[in-house]
């Protein structure tokens, strides 16, 4: 009975989907009150009744309901409770249900946070994000119902793969698709804005903290996939290029020359058209991965089930969505005007640069993500696009993105001398230089020239925020003045952006060492045996079988020494097997660290008593997920900025006339 | 006029690639037959991985029922059907040989150290220049050649227990029981 309850709240939240996106829409533009009033309280019934659905599918699964077809498949009566409840998005079905569950929840966030702005616009956006809501919602009831049914049903459930039954994979889904989806409100606040014809900088201004917020999810989903791939899939790697991955991370690079562009177009009213564009191209890109991931055109470790309905049903969906909003760019972006006049050098110059090398950045890992597509639809052969065609790619375009990263806080808005930004830096250049070669030439190390250049852009960018924080500190005379400062508008976004700035260069340090210096050996070992690697020593202790709840293992154990004989570590890397589904799996035994990580996994016993390990050192990973900590960090910093919170209308009622006064000035031009 | 055709190019440009995204959902990697099929299988002769010194030709495989497996160390999938095809190797019903694709030979080796060594032997394609002739979309690929050295059947992405059970295993019977 339960199932069918939601089957037919699903179906009503689909309902409520069609008043939402039509009556305030239509409303709004032959300005009908009434009908713009409906905008909240549909966006209210169809979140209920979405997580109504939710919430009935989330007990199938607790009460190991196995009449339901898809909790059998996913479902198993031995998994732990954390993962009874991670199952419901551990498959094509429900993964979907969230991911509508999250859009109406995006939907009733902005109808909450939106009392200060005009009720037209407001009724567009939500009239915008309804019309998500219909295709997703009609996607799940006709192609991918997560409440069917099965007949005879099964005693016990085909349980979780193994590889998904663990925390990090747990809350990956719904970051990152909180991230994906929250991207839609960008989206929605840009369609909304073409349509209505008032592209301005309170448009961008109500836009910024909703993308700000989209990104700081999708980028702490990207590191926790990126940290879970590392522990474990047991061999030490940290991203792989795979489709599905770089699915989620042109977005995220969209996403991020957004928040930049729509910082300019609040600012300065400039970029407009291209700060629209980027924010269609945003979520674009989020709803192209979702087709890539779900209909099986490309082969990647992630992909669901592949069903051709599904991969057409979502192809029309992506034509309607994408096609519709860029015809509607099309045909309302030569009435737009430009705004803000700048000089050919200025901080708006330099985000543009930096806007169009990240969108460039972005091209290339669509066209190495279709390339194998491309090459086969047009009979030119096969081909297969692998780490070669990224990292060259990322190796060629990332210094010049960070060196102009280091460049645009200092830089003026309008008009900026060069000369003068020149000897602002010329010492951060030469500081910058001197680090790179210290590390380049066997001085400190071993010499390595990636290292090198790594940390000659990390000083680079590190020295560009300490000017900046100078400058700052000058111009606000002191501590007391920085102190008053603290929590005023502007001021969030400003530490907000030094720290993902500095993300960025504890990022690329932590990419380039653990990618140019990582030790790792492959070694049999008896118990008792030891092995030495990089300054330390390895003790193998035997391995012994173990239970889990629903698998058994082999536990190693392994007694890690310093040089001075002092004991480190004692790491317990497993082999599981899962007992329903049978698929052997590592769990690397891991001993963290800030300046390095020791990693260790379990191969295969190799009889009595010896086992073929794996070990390896990793000097600086962490910095890796900890620069992705320090950019989300920033990012929900710049998000909580005071001047978001203030009354809307008033504080844009000021913005708003400057724009107009902008664009008397420029019509008569 | 070509004020508003340059805010053309954004949807342009989308067409395009949908054009592309629908040819694509026809050509699904893992349904589609691979040209190759039914034909003899491409020459190559490469050095072997873990003997340097010696090579392997497309005439070793001739004969018998051979299986040549497309892998590489960078490639997560392979990790996923290696159990899979240690599995197959240990039922001894036929030889898997392995092409070593655009890989590094000291981490080729250090894996099957590792992970177990379900391969006859395996040839080291560095530059990938025998996986293009094998018409090599993506590793992992499997092929499975008769004992006149014709493939009957490629398999893309990774090998499942299912396919194994399903298609693979039955397969191999029918071509080893025809003469």
């Amino acid at each position: 009975m339960a199932p069918e309850l939601g089957n037919f709240a699903l179906i009503l939240g689909l309902c409520m989907s069609l008043v939402l996106s039509t009556f305030p829409l239509i409303g709004s533009i032959n300005n009908t009150p009434g009908w713009v009033a409906l905008a909240r309280p549909a966006a209210w019934g169809q979140f209920f009744f979405v997580a109504i659905s939710f919430a009935v599918l989330v007990n199938a699964f607790l009460v190991d309901d196995f009449s339901v077809l898809y909790v059998a498949q996913n479902g198993n009566t031995q998994l732990p409770l954390i993962y009874k409840v991670s199952a419901v998005w551990g498959a094509h079905e429900g993964s979907l249900l969230l991911w509508a569950l999250i859009l109406s929840g995006w939907t009733i966030a902005v109808s909450l946070f939106s009392r200060t702005l005009p009720p037209e616009v407001v009724a567009r956006v939500l009239a915008v994000m309804g019309m998500v809501s219909i295709g997703f919602l009609s996607f799940l009831l006709f192609t991918s119902n997560p409440f069917d049914r099965v007949f005879p049903v099964p005693l016990e459930g085909g349980d979780l793969n193994p590889l998904l039954q663990d925390f990090g994979l747990a809350v990956h889904p719904p970051m990152l698709y909180m991230g994906y989806v929250g991207l839609s409100v960008a989206f929605s606040f840009a369609l909304a804005a073409l349509i209505g014809g008032k592209l301005d900088a309170a448009w961008a201004r109500w836009s910024r903290p909703w993308t700000l917020i989209a990104w700081v999810f999708l980028t702490i989903g990207i590191t926790l996939g990126s940290w879970w791939a590392y522990y474990e899939l047991g061999w030490g790697g940290w991203w792989f290029w795979d489709p599905v991955e770089n699915a989620s991370f042109m977005p995220w690079l969209a996403a991020t020359a957004l928040i930049h562009s729509l910082a300019v177009t609040e600012k300065r009213g400039a970029f407009k058209r291209w700060t629209v564009l980027l924010a269609l191209l945003a979520f674009s890109l989020s709803l192209l991965g979702t087709f890539l991931v779900r209909s099986g055109v490309l082969t990647s470790v992630h992909s669901f089930a592949a069903d051709p309905a599904r991969g057409l049903f979502i192809l029309v969906f992506l034509c309607i969505v994408i096609g519709g909003s860029l015809s509607v760019y099309a045909w309302r972006a030569p009435d737009v005007t430009s705004g803000g006049k700048f000089d050919l050098f200025c901080r708006e110059t330099l985000l543009l640069a930096n806007n169009l090398l990240l969108v460039v950045i972005t091209a290339f890992i669509l066209l190495g993500t279709l390339a194998p597509l491309i090459y086969d639809a047009m009979g030119w052969g096969k081909i297969s696009v692998g780490f070669p065609w990224f990292t060259t790619m990322f190796v060629i375009f990332t210094p010049f993105l960070i060196i102009i990263m280091g460049m645009g806080p200092l830089a003026r808005w309008k008009k900026q001398d060069p000369g003068d930004l020149a000897r602002q830096l010329r010492g951060a250049l030469l500081l910058s230089i001197a680090a790179g070669v210290l590390f380049a030439l066997p001085i400190l190390h071993e010499g390595n020239i990636w290292a090198g250049l790594a940390v000659m852009l990390a000083v680079w960018l590190l020295s560009s925020v300490v000017l900046s924080l100078r400058q700052r500190w000058r111009y606000r005379k002191g501590i007391a003045g920085i102190l008053k400062d603290f929590g005023s508008r502007g001021s969030n976004s400003y530490y907000g952006m030094i720290i993902a700035h500095l993300g960025v260069a504890v990022f690329a340090i932590g990419v380039t060492f653990v990618t140019q210096f990582d030790v790792e050996q492959d070694i049999r070992m008896s118990p008792g045996q030891t092995v030495a690697l990089a300054g330390h020593t390895f003790r193998f202790d035997g391995a012994r079988a173990i239970e889990g709840p629903n698998y058994r293992a082999d536990q190693g154990t392994i007694r890690v020494f310093n040089s001075a004989g002092e004991e480190v570590a004692v790491l317990n890397p497993e082999k599981r097997t899962y007992l329903v589904q049978t698929r052997p799996m590592t769990e690397a035994g891991i001993n963290p660290g800030f300046m390095r990580d020791i990693y260790v996994s379990l191969g295969e016993t190799l009889g009595s008593g010896d086992w073929s390990l794996r070990l390896y050192y990793k000097p600086v990973v962490r910095w890796i997920w900890f620069g992705g900590i320090l950019i989300a960090i920033g990012g929900l910093l710049a998000a909580s900025d005071r001047r978001y919170r203030m009354d809307t209308v008033r504080a844009a009622a000021p913005v708003a006339r400057t724009a107009a006064k902008q664009f008397a000035a420029e019509s008569r031009t | 006029m070509t004020r508003y055709l340059r805010y053309l190019v954004p949807l342009a440009i989308f067409v395009v690639l949908v054009a592309f995204l629908y040819r694509g959902l026809s050509l699904d990697p893992k349904r589609v037959p691979s040209p190759l099929v039914g034909k003899p299988m491409p020459q190559f002769s490469l050095p072997r991985l873990k003997d340097p010194a010696a090579t392997l030709s497309d005439a070793d495989l001739r004969g018998k029922v051979s299986i040549l497996n497309i892998w590489a160390t960078w490639c997560v999938s392979c990790r996923a059907e290696h159990e899979v095809l240690l599995l197959l190797a240990k039922s001894g019903k036929v030889d898997i040989y392995g092409l070593n694709y655009k890989d590094e030979r000291v981490k080729a080796k250090q894996w099957l150290a590792q992970l177990g060594d379900p391969y006859v032997a395996n040839a080291f394609d560095e530059d990938g220049r025998t996986g293009i002739d094998w018409g090599v979309y993506g590793a992992p690929e499997t092929f499975i050649m008769d004992r006149e050295g014709v493939i009957r059947h490629k398999h893309i992405g990774p090998l499942t227990v299912d396919a194994l059970n399903n298609e693979i295993l039955p397969l191999i019977a029918e071509l080893q029981s025809t003469p």
